[in-house]
């Protein structure tokens, strides 16, 4: 088959590189600006986490890759090609779009024959897919009936129906059950090792966290950061400080009195007995002041622990004077004073009841 | 998991089997929804049982006083009268199907698959239209051959019509050519409109409705608006020779029909560019 007997060691394929890059990239609906002069690159071997709050832009911008929607101004290229001019792009980009895209009456097997038919890809690739997502068994049933989850598969199966070197992503974890987001994990980081380009767009921060190696995040369709995951939790500034003392009053004036903050005083008490203090969490001041300032005052403490914050928190810190439907209020006052309780931001699944950790 | 781990294929290979594969995929896309079974076989059972009922009413009333015109018309225009009532009705199942063919596209969302596929957009437009236009061109053939021959056959101990009178075949081949272009003509307005409920609203109302209403309307220029409209004028390459009052010959008539679609169809493609999809 020809189909397979082009393909060559990774390095060896000419055209597209797996680079993807936006550039300048502009994209208005009326007179709202969805994407705003947005430039960044997605390199090969990783997966890119792609996040910002809801209607940031992400969905657009995906959309705006793959030539689906028309930018006004800059521009998306897949290894220097635009996405219109790539020969058979399905086995160039393998793209998993946020809305429904599959008739419900065609069945499965149907819907990925035609599409793999348009780049001339062998049916067998077909019935590899349906295996490989799990979907065999209702190949040939109508996708109106299948679940969320099932429909997800089915993207995915379509995503990955040309054996591409690119995938986009949008949201692939919606619908699926923890097995299902652990599958699509195991995926997606296979295919990263494999040298493929991995750009996938979530609102799981526990999720990305352990998932993506590099991040983009965008804000009211601007970039807020382009970074590894590590550092952009690193360059967040909302560090915290875990202290656990039997003297707190006294401490907690010192504290505010420096200028530090105290939050969740009925915060976590992970570690101790019954007979162990609760702790509390100051932001504002780096551990060794706090510790010099209790020593000063001969205050005991039980525990000292400086934290870095979790993807979610660093999230949500950075994302704060951007939020398109979020409450805005809190943006005010700018990221640097949001309280946070550790409390509240570690049992929060998911952005918007971090949120409301947030306004606290 | 051992389809993941095969290197990924090269874009870049030569392309030469894009448009047999082009129009392979659309086969797939329109034969495998029930809409488009059910449409055809609507058209032909309401197109041949139409013209069964007209074929034995008239042979059965043939001596009856009431009948005169019919016998004057399947003197004069015998293609008329036999497919007029038959296709006139089925033709509707034709405009809903291609409403669909196009519109579905949009209200399902598979557009998104299908530019994504083909993101240049319009070989993918015209693959489907030209898969769309000899599916029709079959079903139609078969249908319109179908009715003529059994209404001829009803009618045999009345009046011999055959295939090789003057103007008859034309007006046969011709009729199935309407349907075809008819089928079109809907695909277009559904590409314009998007909207299933609307654009066969559209078509319908195009068809049926505007052009009695115009043909109500006195004076020498409703009378030219009303000729020149696209079922109008179309519907003129059924007949089997000129009829007085007609502005249009046959032929003309039907290619007036070909440009209103093919005018529609440019409108279609130029905003399937042009629109995020």
């Amino acid at each position: 088959m020809r189909y397979y007997a082009s393909a060559g060691i990774l390095g060896g394929v000419s055209v597209p590189s797996g680079l993807i890059e936006a550039r300048e990239l502009t994209k208005r609906f009326g007179d709202k600006v969805a994407v705003n002069s947005l430039s960044f690159t997605v390199e090969p071997g990783k997966v890119t986490g792609f996040l910002g709050p809801n209607g940031a832009g992400k969905s657009t911008t995906m959309r705006l890759i793959c030539g689906l929607d028309r930018p006004n101004a800059g521009s998306a290229t897949i290894g220097g090609v635009r996405y219109q001019d790539l020969k058979r792009p399905l086995t160039a980009v393998g793209a998993l779009l946020e809305a429904r895209a599959v008739h419900p009456g065609r069945s499965a097997r149907n819907h990925l024959l035609f599409l793999a038919q348009t780049q001339g890809i062998p049916p067998r690739r077909v019935d590899e897919v349906l295996d490989l997502v799990g979907l065999h068994d209702v190949a040939r049933k109508r996708p109106g009936g299948f679940s969320l989850g099932m429909g997800q598969r089915l993207g995915i199966a379509a995503a990955m129906l040309g054996n591409p070197r690119v995938l986009l992503l949008d949201e692939p974890g919606n619908g699926l059950d923890p097995e299902g987001i652990r599958w699509v994990r195991t995926l997606m980081r296979q295919l990263a090792a494999e040298g493929r380009t991995v750009f996938v767009s979530s609102h799981l921060m526990s999720e990305m966290a352990v998932t993506a190696d590099h991040l983009v995040v965008i804000g009211r369709g601007s970039l807020i950061a382009d970074c590894s995951t590590g550092d952009f939790v690193q360059r967040s500034s909302e560090r915290s400080v875990l202290v656990r003392t039997p003297d707190r009053e006294q401490l907690r004036e010192l504290i505010t009195s420096e200028g530090g903050t105290v939050t969740g005083d009925d915060g976590p008490d992970e570690t101790g007995g019954d007979d162990a203090v609760p702790a509390f969490v100051v932001t504002g001041l780096p551990a060794p002041r706090i510790g010099e300032l209790a020593a000063s005052a001969r205050i005991v403490l039980h525990e000292l622990t400086p934290r870095l914050p979790s993807l979610e928190e660093a999230f949500m810190e950075m994302t704060a004077g951007s939020l398109e439907y979020g409450d805005r209020s809190q943006s005010a006052t700018g990221p640097a004073t949001s309280a946070k309780s550790a409390g509240s931001a570690k049992s929060a699944g998911s952005a918007e009841s971090a949120e409301e950790g947030n306004v606290r | 998991m051992t389809a993941v781990t095969e290197t990924p294929a090269d874009a870049s290979a030569p392309t030469h089997d894009t448009w047999p594969g082009l129009l392979r995929a659309e086969w797939t896309k329109i034969r495998s929804v029930r809409s488009t079974v059910w449409s055809l076989i609507a058209f032909m059972i309401v197109a041949i049982g139409f013209s069964l009922i007209l074929a034995f009413v008239i042979s059965n009333v043939w001596n009856q006083p009431g009948n005169h015109p019919n016998q004057v018309s399947l003197r004069t225009d015998p293609t008329s009268v036999i497919y007029g009532p038959g296709l006139g009705f089925g033709q509707l199942a034709l405009c809903v199907l291609g409403v669909i063919v196009m519109t579905s596209e949009y209200t399902t969302g598979a557009i998104r698959s299908s530019l994504l596929a083909v993101p240049r957009r319009l070989p993918m437009l015209a693959a489907k239209a030209i898969v769309f236009a000899v599916l029709e061109l079959v079903v139609a053939a078969i249908t319109v051959f179908a009715v003529f021959f059994i209404v001829t056959t009803i009618l045999h101990s009345h009046i011999v019509i055959t295939l090789g009178q003057p103007g008859i075949l034309r007006a046969t081949i011709g009729g199935i050519c309407y349907l075809a272009v008819l089928g079109l003509f809907a695909m277009a307005v559904g590409g314009l409109i998007r909207h299933t409920a609307g654009a066969i609203a559209t078509v319908i109302g195009l068809v049926l409705v505007v052009p009695p209403l115009i043909g109500l309307i006195p004076g020498t220029i409703a009378n030219h608006i009303h000729g020149y409209l696209p079922t109008v004028a179309g519907q003129l390459i059924g007949q089997t020779t000129q009829q007085p009052g007609d502005l249009l010959s046959p032929w003309q008539g039907f290619g007036v029909f070909c440009l209103w679609t093919v005018v529609l169809f440019a409108a279609s493609a130029w905003l399937l560019v042009r629109r995020d999809a």
